[in-house]
């Protein structure tokens, strides 16, 4: 734990709520993410963790509740009001989301071209150095994300999101897909943007070795609420049977697979 | 009981949907005046719409004129009014049949591709990723395309004008045998600055329209390959719907 906890938390969601028709996802999430912490949230399938990062980034509005960036209020703002929020932020797609209408570099430097106003060259060099930090090298630049492999989708999609150096990094599921040599190559990357970059991070996975890695911070979504947060050291000795029954991948226990025996 | 309830479901429903595009229009229309603007997106959308569909637009305009000649030559003959064809094929193509039929291809062509892509754009999260990346989706995906149709349409309808009036001069001379410089003379005769200027605004509408329908059902599509599929038939039901009326109504205005 940091002794002294910083007087505006980076990001501050209380009571977040968000429901799909009658179908409630979140039910009163409460999470702080102090500034250059990286903070990892697990919990099951379909457990709301994507929607709850398209809630903090302003793509989904939350039902009720309070979400703060920086000390701002953003849950109610107008699309206009949340462009300099956004533009704090680089996030990583559970499904890479690249643009398939571009190259790879394009969509690397997407951000650094349209977003910063770089001239072309520039980006490209930047983004070819983005590249080879994901362990991809220039030969891919100038191929469209269809003739990638799933993995290196996923590479490409982290280097976009890490390109414009953000204040704050989202990971959605950041190795999920990747051979585990390449998935610590990239554990040791979102290290080095939290540590180097001061970058405050926030990462979801279901692969705790890298949760362990990464996070200085884990909490667990369940039900719609964090059930636990705490350091990461802690989790071995949470004392929550939830908990534990995820980070033991136990399929006995009080989280109920809704699965039916052939 | 039931019944009302039916009715005014459907008739929320309605509501519901019109106030959604009236809504996505409004917010279209905004970012139009606003900077930025992408040059390059503009140019590729009109190269696209104007460059793209000059195959199409022009054999449709070459045989409208062709059958248009031999259409009104057996019918004018039974009244002898043969000399009528040429004013009859050039203020048919001119006020009306160009911009509609134009405008039916190019929503075929245009607008289903235009939904097709955003909606991709849209199941796929790209959208989402765009406006992560600093860029207001309306202004890089919707403005380019609105501006392209709004522009390309009338450019198009002038083009498909000319060759329409081609068609007819090539059956009423090769096979009406009329007089080359007669039919002509007789084309430029009765036909005014008001006609073609109906046609171009009828043109410059429709592009809009085409456009905006295109967009706005890729914007709005969900669920995965066959929401896009939905989001494409609809785009292209809609404009044409939209066409037809708006063609009704402009006429009305100008040359009532
Ligand atoms: N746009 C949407 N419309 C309707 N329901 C949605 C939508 N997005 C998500 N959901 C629902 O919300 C729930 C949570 O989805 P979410 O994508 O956040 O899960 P997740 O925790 O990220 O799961 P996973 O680990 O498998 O990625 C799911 O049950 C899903 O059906
Ligand atoms: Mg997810």
């Amino acid at each position: 734990m940091t002794p002294t906890e910083p007087a505006t938390p980076k990001i501050e969601l209380s009571s977040v709520c968000k429901a799909f028709g009658s179908k409630a996802v979140l039910n009163g999430v409460d999470l702080t993410i102090g500034r250059g912490e990286s903070v990892v949230v697990i919990g099951g399938s379909g457990t709301g963790k994507s929607v709850m990062l398209k809630c903090i980034l302003g793509l989904l509005r939350p039902d009720s509740g309070s979400i703060r960036v920086d000390g701002v209020e953003t849950a109610n703002l107008s699309e206009r009001g949340l462009e300099p929020i956004r533009a704090k932020f680089g996030m990583l797609f559970q499904d890479g989301a690249l643009f398939d209408s571009l190259s790879v570099w394009e969509n690397v430097a997407f951000g650094l071209i349209q977003g910063r106003g770089l001239p072309r060259a520039e980006a490209r060099d930047a983004a070819i150095a983005n590249l080879a930090a994901v362990g991809l090298d220039g030969d891919v630049a100038n191929l469209y994300p269809a003739e990638l492999s799933g993995g290196m989708q996923k590479r490409v999609a982290l280097a976009r999101a890490i390109a414009t150096r953000p204040e704050i990094l989202f990971f959605d599921e950041p190795t999920t897909g990747l051979d585990p040599i390449m998935a610590d190559v990239i554990n040791e990357l979102i290290i080095d943007c939290v540590r180097d970059l001061g970058a405050t991070a926030l990462s979801i996975t279901h692969d705790m070795a890298s949760a362990r890695k990464i996070a200085d911070r884990i909490a667990m979504i369940y039900q719609g609420q964090i059930v636990w947060a705490g350091p990461t050291a802690a989790i071995d000795h949470a004392d929550n049977p939830v908990v534990d029954q995820f980070i033991h991948g136990r399929a006995q226990g009080p989280i109920k697979m809704q699965i039916r025996r052939l | 009981m039931g019944f009302l309830a039916a009715i005014g479901r459907a008739f929320l429903i309605f509501l519901e949907a019109t106030g959604r595009l009236a809504q996505f229009s409004a917010t279209a229309l905004s970012h139009l005046v606003r900077p930025p603007i992408y040059g390059r997106l503009i140019v590729r959308q009109m190269v696209d719409i104007g460059y793209y569909s000059l195959p199409v637009v022009g054999l449709t305009a070459l045989f409208t004129g062709m059958v248009l000649a031999l259409q009104s030559f057996s019918g004018f003959a039974r009244f002898q009014a043969e000399g009528a064809v040429a004013t009859v094929v050039v203020l048919s193509l001119v006020r009306e049949l160009g911009p509609v039929l134009a405008g039916l291809m190019v929503a075929g062509r245009i607008g289903a591709s235009m939904a097709a892509e955003i909606g991709t754009m849209r199941v796929t999260e790209q959208i989402d990723a765009l406006t992560t990346l600093s860029t207001n989706p309306f202004k890089y995906l919707v403005v380019p395309r609105l501006i392209a149709g709004l522009t390309m349409l009338p450019l198009l309808v002038i083009v498909a004008d000319i060759i329409g009036v081609f068609g007819g001069f090539l059956v009423a001379v090769y096979r009406l045998s009329f007089n080359p410089a007669a039919y002509l003379s007789q084309t430029a005769l009765y036909l005014t600055a008001n006609d073609v200027m109906a046609g171009l605004v009828k043109a410059a509408v429709f592009g809009f329209l085409i456009a905006l329908m295109g967009c706005y059902h890729g914007y709005q599509s969900r669920g995965g390959a066959q929401g896009v599929g939905a989001a494409t038939t609809n785009a292209v039901v809609s404009a044409s719907i939209l066409i037809l009326v708006c063609d009704y109504l402009i006429t009305g205005i100008f040359f009532s």
